[in-house]
């Protein structure tokens, strides 16, 4: 045990902490007003939620002893056993913390997806499809990359959960978007972003928080801990200039939310490679990573589904170039507990980076497709017509965001 | 009586309350509104969406005034709303039949 190493991961896991409720500002600023709390909620109470599946078993089936590869065993249910003495997951902090740490990963990844369905999704069906995704999905494919599963086994690298947090999301997004079906009016109406402001402060939230994330995922107040820590910083910052720049090409103009969207996209991107590459790379991914992103967001214009809040044009997108960015550009020169990339002479790690990815994402894409028809049969998915009208905070909560 | 009602550019407003005010004009109503008139709206860009915004905002002025003063308030808000760009605004004028001070019951031209 190292009292350094505890105090570092404690502060980590809170700032993890705080980036839900980031992403409940960041996502309730781009809806419109009579749904903004709405969508602030469905972030907001995965806090509460995933906090209970993980004590009761989430924990156990993530990380617990491994089964054939694909699930942690009921051995830690109720997290029995898992106590206050170090290991087995870190060597110098308390069990309990790595489950405490692991848990703010868990609690945001369902949030993350709420962007796909936003401002029209019931609260009940919201509700059923988290506990069920968290379960069946998150669960799983955490244990497949980091709690001694096949795709942790192949020797991906995922350094803080580009694979299991963004990935993961970002494709069960897609089947969000895609089975819940647009929101009235889509094409018809605009749909403008309400309070930007809002949206802003919420991206630097996550800016923020994801220095936790990142660093935190050293699971040590070490050296990989600071190279982590600063590829974040270089790889955001990269990433929010070079979609302004996109965009002022395209469109003539840069815009506040294009800079939001490209902090975001850059901190996704960075999140599998942080602690395993140098900070050039760390560059490179993240000037890529917005204009990849932004295309993908242009792109959704013109296939026409519609994910409300870019899911899967950022954390689909951007976790899959971080993804494979890091079989390109990790070097065992930064890291030597990681790999080398393509770019330093080891074509390998780039294939087995893909074979990761492509199973998380058709697992997730596939898995959710079914809980969310499962879930349309059991709580409904889409809120009545004229409800969607009216706006989710009065017809889900009655409640109003703002009253003038 | 007459009522008059202008729509504006909300930038104006102070310049047509001075105007307003040197004309002997003693009270004004002012609301936020929006509108579309031979003016076309514009667009709004976020992230890959594009949208026309039809409805531009715009500032709806209120007053009552006695006949006499009619000509010298709409020239007053003409002059003090003008541009010379598309978007100005309009002027309307109504007959009114009746004003009444809620505080002292007064009616007529006294109660304006």
């Amino acid at each position: 045990m190292n009292t350094g190493d505890t105090a570092f991961v404690l502060m980590a896991t809170a700032l993890v902490m705080l980036m839900t409720p980031g992403l409940a500002l960041f996502y309730g600023g781009l809806v419109r007003s009579k749904n903004v709390l709405a969508t602030m909620l469905q972030s907001f109470i995965c806090l509460g939620v995933v906090s209970l599946l993980w004590v009761v078993a989430g924990y156990s089936l993530a990380f617990g002893p491994d089964r054939w590869g694909v699930i942690g065993g009921l051995d830690w249910a109720g997290l029995r056993s898992v106590g206050l003495e170090a290991g087995p997951y870190a060597d110098s902090i308390p069990h309990l913390l790595f489950c405490a740490f692991q848990l703010m990963f868990a609690i945001i990844t369902p949030a993350l997806i709420t962007g796909a369905f936003a401002e029209r999704m019931k609260f009940s069906g919201f509700l059923c499809f988290t506990i069920l995704w968290t379960l069946l999905v998150y669960f799983p494919v955490c244990h497949w990359v980091w709690g001694g599963g096949w795709i942790g086994g192949l020797g991906a690298l995922d350094f803080a959960g580009g694979t299991v947090i963004h990935i993961n999301s970002g494709a069960a997004a897609l089947a969000a978007a895609l089975v819940v079906g647009r929101r009235r009016g889509y094409r018809r109406e605009p749909f403008q972003p309400h309070n930007l402001p809002l949206t802003v402060l919420g991206a630097g939230l996550l800016w923020f928080g994801w220095f936790g994330f990142n660093a935190g995922s050293a699971l040590k107040a070490d050296e990989v801990a600071v190279l982590a820590f600063f590829n974040t910083q270089v790889a955001t910052g990269a990433a929010a200039v070079s979609w302004i720049v996109a965009e002022w090409i395209k469109i003539g103009r840069p815009t506040t939310l294009g800079a939001a969207s490209g902090a975001v996209a850059g901190l996704v991107a960075v999140t599998p490679a942080a602690g395993f590459v140098g900070p050039l790379a760390a560059v490179w991914i993240g000037l890529l990573a917005g204009v990849l992103c932004y295309g993908a967001v242009l792109l959704k214009e013109r296939l026409g589904y519609d994910d409300a809040l870019d899911v899967v044009g950022i954390h689909g997108v951007g976790g899959l170039w971080g993804a494979l960015a890091t079989g390109l550009f990790a070097s065992t020169a930064f890291n030597p507990a990681g790999a080398d990339g393509l770019f330093h002479g080891n074509p390998k790690q780039f294939l087995v980076q893909a074979i990761g990815a492509v199973g998380a994402i058709v697992y997730s894409f596939a898995l959710s497709w079914v809980l969310l028809k499962v879930t349309d049969k059991l709580t409904g998915l889409r809120v009545a017509g004229e409800e969607e009208v009216q706006g989710l905070d009065l017809t889900q909560h009655s409640e109003t965001g703002y009253v003038l | 009586m007459v009522k008059i009602e202008a729509v504006i550019k909300p930038f104006v407003l102070d310049a047509v309350k001075e105007a307003l005010h040197e004309v002997g004009v003693t009270g004004l109503t002012v609301t936020d509104v929006k509108g579309f008139g031979r003016q076309k709206g514009h667009k709004e860009i976020y992230r890959g969406a594009e949208y026309l915004v039809e409805f531009q905002p715009k500032t709806k002025i209120e007053t009552v005034v006695p006949d006499h003063l009619v000509d010298q308030v709409v020239n007053a808000i003409q002059k003090a709303a003008r541009t010379g760009k598309i978007g100005d605004g309009k002027i309307f004028v109504y007959p009114l039949s009746q004003v009444i001070r809620i505080r002292t019951g007064e009616t007529g031209e006294t109660a304006i």
